[in-house]
């Protein structure tokens, strides 16, 4: 027997459902496919002609303030590593306190997503980004001024380009009077805005915001990763105060498979492309990039920071803190269809977890506390690492890494973030 | 009554005044406004407030208990997410007037142009004219009352809100359809026509739009509906 390479196994079964069933496959999370990846990179570390820090005496400080351009009151966060949009709805109320809890006991801020700011959120959140949607469900002026900043979401990184559904069986009696819509129906989020289209119409509407928030905001603007250079370059020109770029391998609560895999472009891609764009407009770190999309360690962080990102955001990677996949969990997945480690139905809102769900007796199941510390643990660990590999290379701030202190693996990985091929001083495409 | 002259700056100012509680029952008047845009915006108490000329993109947007009133023209995203109070465009209002607005009442005095009540959520919306393409798409709850004609793809995947147009429409959008007219809905008509201030249009001229509800649970076989 011998196995198709054109038609695999997971093709046939996936030509097979959709056979049977005439749909689509929906699914949240990211991308699954293998993209070049910070994987494909390595730190050269210190050697003769640098010198290290020492890993448990010398201080490699990790603070980076947001917003500094345009608002009044910038973001200051104690690690470069922040919570991204993820919105009550798709989430439980008990995870969006807990992703509260978590960042704020790290010193970082959290992010609302599709549905609203919830009070718990808010006073879990000591930093809370506002987002401003297309669907607009909850936007009101008094969370706008709760908010410590806002961010107007153009597109994500799961589908860049489109919109979102989130399926009746989560659509409980306060998601839907959140939302201002009838319980129990599936709910579309347009992907276009209501009021603007093109960065002509986004800054005159970021002049609006910062005009109702008395300039005092920080403006964010999310683009999913796809036309980087351009994107960042009119973001700026619109007038944000910091970008916030979500490469294919960022998440979603629910998007079709088809455009999780076939939309967009990976983050390590994307960064060296925005950082081109702001340093020619010399605005690089004047602007502050925040990137997203397979952040998931240390070192995924010190190298995005090395490639030029001012900050990373992280949104799989704190649910699987909170409790997300969790392996004592594998068999009430099962029960699912799926396993600990492979469940990605998070639109069907029934996440043993209780993390993806509005099932109130699923959702009591996560402790947002102890959830919360566990986020925070991650955080930690996750900063840690970071400065682990920052003084290796002799960096007194993990802001100090650069792509000098990088090499890539692979000659895709070499051309996409811009530093040499290991062993090389070989640049594909320079 | 406090008078902000825009040819001489002051949209900070005068924005800055309607962010204060203690603005209410006062009186603001804004001369040579020339078009600028976010003219009194993020107002969170019940002052009046006179615009004599024309306004750019989002006036009175995100409006709280305020009174405005247009005396011209209103750009892109008039009263956009407005949540209470009043706002009247003496004149015509360009695209997206009173956009995702969860309250409060707008009324345009003239035409309203494309998407006109877009997602809208809970608000009032009376046009005096007509309105442009694609209005009240996605709307969710509120009222859009058009006394003229309405463009293509009126009340296009519509959620909950109720359309009520009493000239030609020029084509329905996807799961919108004409629905009965009953006694609840005469009264509802003449109750917007009233706050509106509309004395001279019969109630019983308008035609009912509004959910099919078909799009509200997804379904494969509806794959060209989308």
């Amino acid at each position: 027997m011998r196995e198709s390479a054109t038609f695999d196994r997971d093709t046939i079964a996936e030509i097979q459902r959709a056979a049977r069933e005439g749909i689509y496959d929906i699914r949240g999370g990211g991308a699954k496919r293998r993209v070049p990846h910070f994987d494909d990179l390595l730190f050269l570390g210190a050697s003769m002609s640098r010198y290290p820090l020492e890993g448990y005496r010398e201080a490699c400080a990790t603070d980076v303030a947001l917003g500094t351009r345009f608002a009044e009151k910038p973001l200051h966060l104690d690690i470069p590593i922040t919570i991204a949009g993820m919105s009550f709805g798709a989430l439980s109320a008990n995870a969006k306190e807990a992703l509260g809890r978590g960042a704020s006991d790290c010193g970082t801020s959290t992010t609302t997503g599709d549905g609203g700011m919830t009070p718990e959120e808010r006073q879990s959140s000591k930093t809370l980004v506002y987002q401003l949607l297309p669907s607009r469900y909850g936007m009101n002026p008094d969370d706008l001024r709760r908010a410590d900043a806002i961010e107007i979401v153009v597109g994500q990184g799961a589908k860049p380009g489109g919109g979102g559904m989130l399926l009746g069986q989560k659509i409980s009696d306060r998601v839907a009077e959140m939302r201002d819509l009838p319980a129990g129906i599936d709910q579309r989020s347009a992907c276009r805005h209501p009021d603007w289209t093109g960065p002509d119409d986004l800054e005159i509407k970021i002049g609006e915001l910062r005009e109702i928030t008395d300039w005092q905001k920080p403006i964010f603007v999310k683009v999913g990763a796809s036309r980087p250079y351009y994107d960042v370059a009119l973001a700026v020109k619109s007038g944000a105060d910091v970008v916030v770029l979500d490469g294919m391998q960022g998440g979603t609560a629910a998007t079709q498979d088809v455009f999780i895999e076939h939309v967009g472009i990976p983050i390590l891609a994307a960064i060296p492309l925005a950082v081109e764009a702001l340093q020619e407009l010399r605005m690089h770190r004047e602007v502050q990039l925040v990137v997203s999309g397979g952040i998931r360690s240390g070192a995924d962080v010190a190298k995005a920071l090395a490639l030029g990102a001012d900050a990373v955001s992280i949104g799989i990677g704190a649910l699987i803190a909170l409790g997300d996949n969790a392996p004592e969990l594998d068999e009430q997945y099962r029960a699912l269809g799926s396993a600990a480690g492979f469940y990605d139905d998070w639109h069907e809102g029934r996440d043993p977890a209780g993390i993806s769900t509005q099932d109130p007796e699923l959702a009591s199941r996560l402790d947002p506390e102890a959830a919360g510390r566990r986020l925070a643990n991650y955080l930690r660990t996750m900063t840690l690492e970071a400065q682990t590999l920052a003084r290796a290379c002799g960096k007194s701030h993990v802001h100090n890494l650069e792509p000098e202190d990088l090499v890539a693996l692979t000659i895709e990985a070499s051309a996409m973030a811009r530093v040499p091929l290991a062993g090389t001083s070989w640049i594909p495409g320079t | 009554m406090t008078t902000f002259d825009l040819a001489e700056g002051g949209l900070r100012e005068l924005n800055a005044a309607l962010h204060d509680p203690g603005c209410e029952g006062e009186r603001f008047r804004v001369l040579n406004p020339r078009g600028s845009h976010a003219l009194a915006v993020g107002a969170v108490a019940g002052a009046d407030v006179e615009i004599e000329g024309h306004a750019g993109y989002y006036c009175a947007g995100m409006n709280q208990h305020a009174r405005i009133r247009v005396h011209g023209n209103a750009g892109v995203g008039v009263a956009e997410n407005m949540m209470s109070g009043t706002v009247v465009v003496e004149g015509d209002a360009s695209a997206s007037a009173g956009a995702t607005a969860h309250g409060g009442t707008l009324v345009v005095n003239g035409s309203a142009a494309a998407r006109c009540g877009i997602s809208l959520k809970g608000a009032d919306i009376v046009v005096r004219g007509s309105v442009g393409h694609l209005s009240a798409f996605m709307a969710q709850s509120g009222r859009l009352l058009v006394c003229g004609d309405a463009g293509d793809a009126l009340g296009d995947s519509i959620y909950e809100a109720r359309l009520y147009v009493r000239g030609a429409v020029r084509g329905l959008g996807a799961d919108c359809v004409e629905k009965e007219v009953r006694d609840e809905h005469l009264a509802e008509i003449a109750e917007l026509l009233d706050s509106a201030g509309i004395d001279d249009v019969a109630p019983a001229d308008f035609r009912r739009y509004g959910s099919a509800r078909t799009l509200y649970h997804w379904n494969a076989d509806h794959h060209q509906a989308y």
